[in-house]
């Protein structure tokens, strides 16, 4: 397949999705997310419990042979029995002699996806064994014959009439279900004597500790205890990243997973079984035997999978997706996620943010490769997930790993040589395009409004899509032939060095320097009437462009030259001021794993986002009648990465000192995320993405006031999703608009 | 924030307030009428685990797989409450106590006073003990539920209600 031709296929499969599914996993999602805010708005220590959670992993993931071996020493002790399986087949093999040692006619199943990883229904199925999974989502599916959508609520693409005109064609029943209710009522009672005859039962864990062997177990309907407890024998599988050394270290985790995943304190079930255990089987052949009086002897077998994780223990890159326990939150909080769900976002198994890293390891890079693109690297999952993986990283990473190991591509001619980058031959055309943005941007200024001219045209439209996947529907941002350089060049310094409070060096972001100039030049003069001396130098691009496209070796290599021109500066006392967010966001998190640890704590600490300086300036002191404002209303659209460092309020807090009245979004994201809403097999989704943000700006209270958005991609989107343009906040505060307030 | 004032049992009360799940004081002389007033026939329950107290008598505390599955309401002891989330913790036990807590439409955990812990961590150092020991526990806030069927519903595969009993420890009153 042609390039072109799997993008339209993508695009088509999206479109499928966005109508069909779109509208249950948003709901969904969206309620979780919310309910998610709440609950851990409620802990105290939230923050304190999440580096409590991450130190177990990282610890428990250090010592995992030697925990293998003690859980296998005290399950065993029990009388117990545990099974490490290499991978799929072979747990597959040892699962199907359990069943047929005991003569296994049927088996009942609590949700789990490692044995989704497995395949482990088909397995045991091929044997004449009747798997019947017991969770009313994961039994939705079964009857539907379709795979999950989320790791956490399987069905979650289903709506109540979904599920109830299924039920009714599948089981006929004699008054038709209609209500949650009767669907719940008739699971419940179906499967409820599907149970009590079965003779295996099999459950997955959330996490055993290896002082006691208890298998816990997190839920809410209760198919977990009884698929455990009712038939004689009990099969627990689980990956081997779910060890933690002791009962004590499930505290923390026990206190994140359900705010985390479906946002309540806590789910209705926190089971902590420690098998065989003591509890009576429910035999059904002798209904009039006291519990009391019987004594069982139950068989408790403990399948720990590798199937590629201690592989990923090795790699320093995908180790941290081990600590991951599954909770859902990268998903849940993921825009994309919430226009897609998993059946676009997700692989062979797992879905969501963290998937990436898990296909990855537990089916190889083909597996990640169908949905990694989906993340933008916009990194709202970072504050979200419980045990502080940086998912956004482990995506960067195997897209990385991606384009090296992709094929030359047909117009590699065309590029090689051409782009200054530092990436291997074989990369995807689009995302070399996209990652050597900075390369364009120059050639576009010089050779402006001819380049503009040039790239607006209708032929040259139709090849950019066909050969780049650039989308057509797109307005492609203008170049201007004076950039900001060459503006604050001839203009000078208008703040003598001798009057300045502060120097800054203001960092002229590609877009900023090229594009909108203007919210540049109101920069330079929101800071000089603050009696800040300004700097322009030539620093070149942050190395944001090619990372998102997974370019990591130009991104290192940007990374460098950044601080190598800025370095001086920093020594001589200015702060690096950036109106970009997503640049400023690259010197506070990604440089970290880009430069030596001690350049990046220098760049670290002497940068700032502009509204974030401006807000220190006036705490400092500064005089905020300086600046301009009005007694006017603003729609104001934080941008995504500006929110996980925590930076929108200083922006909020600013327009407000100088008069504005301000309404915040509060959607996860704009849905343009840099380069993501250009590219022609994401255009639609990313249009579905920002109708949340053109919604909430469309309302009443929103639709009158001017907007306004501090990052370039996120002015981009609302400009075509409003038809009306959006300004960069420091633009609000350009002493030219001052007003009489 | 009220919490530093107030009483564990105060935030456990408040705690199952949240869950909706109705919380009768009593004293344990009045046991029996206290549950007269909050089980629906038949019923079933496993020996309490306390000294002081017992159920009362009308209550099958011999189940069986039949009795199991024909009663409404189940009444058994709980080891711990925890009051920052209204959870009791069901010990599994051979009579048959974890599975009694779960089929029956209403579950009646009675526990006392003295064995509420204020937060999760406190409550899993005092079960750590118990499970290094081979003993198993469910940790269970409110009714079963479940969210996959297109709305919240009660009543999953375990009880739609629960009703907690507190035994009082006979100290004065605040």
């Amino acid at each position: 397949m042609s390039d072109a031709d799997g993008r339209r296929s993508k695009a088509a499969h999206i479109r499928r999705l966005l109508e069909t599914e779109g509208d249950a996993v948003e709901e969904n999602t969206i309620g979780f997310n919310r309910g998610r805010y709440e609950s851990v708005a409620d802990l105290e220590d939230y923050e304190e419990l999440k580096s409590e959670a991450r130190a177990i992993k990282e610890n428990a993931i250090e010592r995992l042979p030697e925990l293998i071996d003690e859980l296998t020493a005290t399950v065993e002790d029990n009388g117990g029995t545990v099974y490490l399986a290499d991978d799929a087949a072979d747990a597959n093999r040892y699962i199907r002699e359990v069943a047929s040692e005991k003569d296994a006619d049927r088996l009942v199943k609590s949700k789990s996806m490692t044995t989704e990883e497995l395949e482990v229904n088909e397995a045991l199925e091929a044997d004449g064994v009747d798997v019947v999974e017991t969770d009313l989502g994961e039994w939705v599916l079964q009857v539907a014959d379709e795979a999950p959508s989320h790791i956490v609520a399987p069905a979650i693409h289903r709506s109540e009439a979904d599920i109830a005109r299924l039920f009714n064609e599948r089981f006929n029943p004699e008054e038709p279900l209609e209500t949650a209710e009767e669907l719940t009522a008739f699971a419940r009672e179906r499967l409820g004597r599907l149970i009590r005859e079965a003779d295996v039962g099999m459950t997955g864990a959330n996490f055993i500790t290896a002082d006691s062997g208890t298998i816990a177990l997190v839920t809410s309907e209760g198919n977990a205890r009884k698929s455990a407890v009712v038939p004689d024998t009990h099969v627990a599988v689980a990956g081997v990243e779910k060890i933690v050394p002791s009962v004590e270290d499930l505290s923390p985790f026990i206190e994140l997973i359900g705010r985390s995943g479906t946002g309540q304190d806590i789910t209705s079930y926190i089971s902590l079984l420690t098998p065989p255990v003591e509890s009576p089987v429910v035999d059904v052949d002798e209904p009039d035997v006291a519990f009391a009086d019987r004594d069982d002897d139950r068989e408790f077998h403990l399948v720990l999978i590798d199937n590629g994780r201690m592989a990923m223990r090795e790699d320093d890159q995908l180790r941290e997706t081990l600590y991951c326990i599954r909770c859902s939150a990268c998903a849940n909080s993921c825009a994309n996620f919430q226009s897609v769900g998993g059946h676009a976002f997700g692989g062979e198994t797992y879905s969501g943010g963290i998937a990436t890293g898990w296909e990855a390891g537990v089916h190889g890079y083909d597996s990640a490769a169908e949905f990694n693109d989906f993340c933008t690297g916009c990194s709202r999952c970072v504050n979200q997930c419980p045990v502080k993986i940086d998912i956004p990283w482990i995506n960067t990473v195997v897209r990385d790993r991606l384009n090296r190991g992709g094929e030359a591509g047909q117009f590699e001619f065309l590029v090689e040589g051409l782009t200054p980058d530092e990436e291997p031959g074989g990369i995807d055309l689009q995302k070399r395009l996209f990652g050597n943005y900075e390369a364009l941007a120059k050639l576009g200024s010089a050779t402006a409004p001819v380049s503009n001219w040039l790239a607006a045209a209708g032929p040259a439209r139709t090849v950019l899509e066909r050969v780049a996947g650039v989308d057509s529907r797109r307005e492609l941002p203008e170049f201007k032939r004076e950039t900001l350089r060459d503006w604050f060049e001839s203009r000078g310094s208008r703040v003598d060095a001798a009057d300045a409070k502060r120097e800054v060096v203001l960092y002229p972001d590609t877009y900023t320097n090229h594009v909108d100039v203007d919210r540049g030049k109101a920069a330079v003069r929101v800071l000089e009437a603050l009696d800040v001396r300004v700097r322009i130098p030539a620093v070149p691009e942050s190395g944001r462009a090619p990372l998102s496209q997974g370019m990591i070796d130009t991104a290192d290599e940007r990374a460098s030259r950044v601080y190598a021109a800025l370095a001086e500066h920093i020594d001589a006392g200015r702060d690096v001021v950036v109106v970009e967010p997503s640049d400023l966001a690259m010197f506070r998190r990604e440089y970290e794993k880009l430069l030596p640890e001690a350049s990046f704590e220098r760049l670290r600490e002497g940068s700032y986002e502009v509204l974030e300086y401006v807000y220190g300036l006036l705490e400092n002191g500064a005089d905020a009648d300086a600046l301009g404002g009005a007694d006017a209303e603003i729609a104001y659209h934080s941008h995504c990465q500006q929110r996980t460092l925590g930076l929108e309020p200083y922006t909020t807090t600013v327009l407000e000192e100088v008069g504005y009245d301000v309404l915040e979004s509060d959607v996860e994201c704009c849905g343009m995320a840099g380069s993501f809403g250009y590219k022609s097999e994401y255009y639609e989704l990313s249009v579905d993405v920002g109708d949340r943000l053109r919604e909430q700006f469309t309302e009443p209270e929103a639709r009158d006031r001017i907007v306004a958005a501090s990052g370039t991609s996120c002015e981009d989107q609302l400009g075509s999703l409003l038809e009306r343009d959006a300004v960069h906040p420091v633009e609000l505060l350009d002493p030219r608009r001052r007003s009489g307030r | 924030m009220t919490v530093d004032v107030q009483t564990t049992r105060e935030r456990f009360e408040e705690s199952l307030a949240d869950l909706e799940v109705p919380v009768t004081r009593t004293e344990p002389t009045d046991l029996e009428s206290t549950l007269e007033e909050i089980v629906r026939e038949p019923v079933i329950g496993t020996p309490l685990e306390f000294d002081a107290v017992s159920l009362p008598n009308w209550i099958d505390d011999a189940p069986t797989p039949a009795t199991l599955e024909a009663a409404t309401t189940s009444v058994t002891s709980a080891s711990l409450g925890i009051a920052d989330y209204g959870s009791v913790v069901l010990p599994a036990r051979p009579d048959g106590s974890e599975q009694v807590s779960l089929f029956p439409e209403l579950h009646v955990p009675i526990l006392r006073e003295s064995d509420l812990v204020p937060d999760m961590p406190t409550a899993i150092d005092r079960l750590g003990p118990v499970l290094r020991d081979g003993g198993s526990a469910i940790l269970a806030t409110g009714p079963s539920a479940t969210a996959d069927m297109g709305a919240l519903v009660r009543g999953a595969h375990g009880p739609k209600a629960v009703h907690v009993v507190l035994l009082e420890d006979g100290e004065t009153d605040e």
